[in-house]
């Protein structure tokens, strides 16, 4: 029997501001448990809480980045509830009115072999604070509580429940993490917990109205957040296809067994008994203020895969490719300018090819790549004209990736790798190689193709490499046929 | 509209208190005493009227994003009822 999937996805990023979103304590990952968290921090009474203003442009950020509306006045909410990472006993956050409403995220993503695009709607943003952790190691059978997390500014980023599927879920949070490091407002840092997802899943029979929804909390990988939307739905289908209804919950991952279980949860976890923090007065946002953030943006992957597309006659699987993070979209761009704008397919193909290769083996970033964008240039510019051929570049790029020289002329002075595109240089070895191979030339004669790649193969050998295939092919073709 | 045991015994756990039964009835009037006054303002007209979330006409000020806290965590902690390796300790949770 067919089901049918709805995912809707919850995002937290931790917003890269230097200090808390509403205290003066650092937010720097790392420090020794409680010396980052201030009076504000750990709700000492009579502390009141100032708002941050980057945290609020980061906010504004994301708004203009997926065409939202940044609502000209939104407001503070506490969410209300016990836990002893949390001191003040509920956390700011916003609920009516928050700061990013509407907007939506492209995702592209391969449906039975055809690639199709879909633009997954987002419900909000809103600005909150980070709760501290806990650490349930035995401390004589007490809890530990280290406060340097509370107060780091996070934006929660809702969807509507438009994906249908994990690959879409994964395709929607690779799209989203690319975007918000992009725009610089979070480090995307996944293991330190910079950017964690929820997942809420359903199954229904299709037509029939929304199925009840477990909502998958703290997904930190996208590997995790594939494995567990798939075991959710195949464990809401079976437990449906045994007559069982699904009931409500929170649900936990476990990387270990690949399986998600309930939280043991009470019955009134959810009633947060929101209500305005009388602390914190309406956050206005004028429209000279958005101009202003707009104007220090960088331009956005959409727009420079478009652009990627008309300037540089790229096709869309190659831009997007280029665009896919801004380290490896500028590197691109770099290249290109170096390189001249006719080299921008053989830039893109290296850049998409060999380098992200060699990147992804020595787990690298672009950013920190041993071949610089002009390195690379450089080399591209010597395979346009004809100096190197393929093969000779590979041997280049490694040894520009080995640090052997600082550019590509100095490599192929150094080691002879001019491609011979002399035909009076060439024609001497044709002659040798056919002399030596009398019965490829024969097999030749009588019809066989094959031996003709043969001789080719051989004439390669010998000028070990460096002569151009193509004028190879078309010298011993002339030699050979007598044309 | 006026709250009944069951939903003070509820509020009353979400508040995490500890109310006697004769705590728990003066506490059920008190509560309703507030929502009848509720009641009495929501009798008023308000087409028009712009929906408030602060009572005075001011917007929020904002900080520059600066680190302006040292650490001050020895002071607070020789406060706290009980502390190991910089951490504060309280009776176990376990969720």
């Amino acid at each position: 029997m067919n089901w049918e999937v709805v995912i809707g996805l919850e995002t937290h990023a931790q917003l890269q501001t230097k200090s808390k979103i509403f205290s003066g304590a650092a937010t720097a990952f790392g420090a020794e448990p409680n010396r980052q968290a201030c009076a504000v921090d750990i709700a000492l009474p009579g502390v009141l809480p100032v708002l941050n203003r980057e945290a609020v442009v980061c906010a504004i950020k994301l708004g203009l980045a997926v065409g939202a509306d940044i609502a000209p006045r939104s407001f503070f909410a506490r969410k209300n509830y016990f836990y002893p990472d949390l001191p003040k006993g509920y956390q700011i956050s916003q609920f009516e009115i928050p700061v990013v409403l509407g907007g939506t995220v492209p995702i592209r993503v391969s449906h039975g072999g055809t690639p199709i695009e879909k633009a997954v709607r987002l419900t909000r943003a809103h600005l909150e604070e980070d709760a501290g952790k806990s650490l349930h190691e035995d401390f004589h059978g007490k809890t530990g509580i280290d406060l340097n997390r509370a107060g780091t500014p996070l934006l929660e980023i809702v969807t509507e429940p438009d994906m249908c599927s994990s690959a879409e879920a994964v395709a929607y949070a690779k799209a989203l993490h690319s975007l918000v490091t992009w725009i610089g407002i979070c480090d995307g840092n996944m293991q330190e917990g910079s950017f964690r997802c929820d997942a809420n899943v359903s199954v229904r029979r299709p037509g029939a109205p929304l199925g009840t929804r477990r909502e998958i909390k703290n997904l930190n990988s996208f590997r995790f957040l594939q494995q567990a939307i798939d075991y959710e739905i195949g464990w809401q289908i079976n437990e449906i296809e045994e007559g069982r209804k699904i009931g409500q919950a929170t649900v936990l991952f476990d990387p270990d067994t690949g399986e998600t279980r309930a939280m043991r949860s009470k019955e009134d976890a959810h009633d947060y008994r929101y209500f305005p923090d009388p602390d914190l007065l309406p956050l206005e946002i004028t429209p000279v203020w958005i101009d202003e953030v707009k104007r220090g943006m960088p331009e956005l992957p959409t727009a420079m895969q478009a652009r990627f597309e008309a300037e540089f006659g790229l096709s869309a699987y190659d831009a997007a490719a280029l665009t896919a993070t801004r380290d490896t979209a500028t590197y691109f761009e770099d290249c290109v300018t170096t390189a001249g704008k006719d080299n921008a397919k053989t830039c893109a193909n290296w850049v998409m090819g060999e380098l992200a290769a060699r990147l992804n083996r020595d787990e690298m970033d672009t950013s920190a790549s041993p071949v610089s964008a002009g390195q690379l240039a450089g080399m591209v510019r010597r395979i346009a004209d004809g100096t190197l051929s393929s093969k000779l570049a590979k041997e280049v790029f490694e040894a520009l990736w080995s640090g052997e020289a600082a550019d590509a002329d100095a490599i192929i002075e150094s080691r002879g790798l001019k491609q011979m595109s002399d035909a009076s240089a060439i024609e001497p070895i044709i002659d040798e190689v056919l002399a030596a191979n009398p019965k490829s030339v024969e097999e030749f004669r009588a019809g066989k193709e094959k031996a003709f790649n043969a001789l080719v193969g051989q004439i390669m050998k010998a000028t070990k490499g460096k002569a151009n295939p193509q004028q190879v092919n078309d010298l011993l073709r002339r030699k050979l046929t007598g044309a | 509209m006026s709250l009944n045991p069951e939903e003070v015994r509820r509020i009353v756990r979400l508040a995490r208190l500890e109310l006697s039964p004769e705590e728990a009835g003066r506490t059920r009037d008190q509560l309703n005493d507030i929502l009848s006054f509720i009641e009495q303002l929501q009798a008023v007209d308000t087409t028009g009227v712009a929906p408030m979330a602060h009572a005075m006409d001011v917007v929020q000020r904002l900080r520059a994003d600066a680190v302006t806290e040292p650490d001050r965590r020895d002071v607070f902690q020789a406060i706290a009822p009980e502390t190991e390796a910089g951490l504060y300790l309280v009776p176990k949770v376990i969720e």
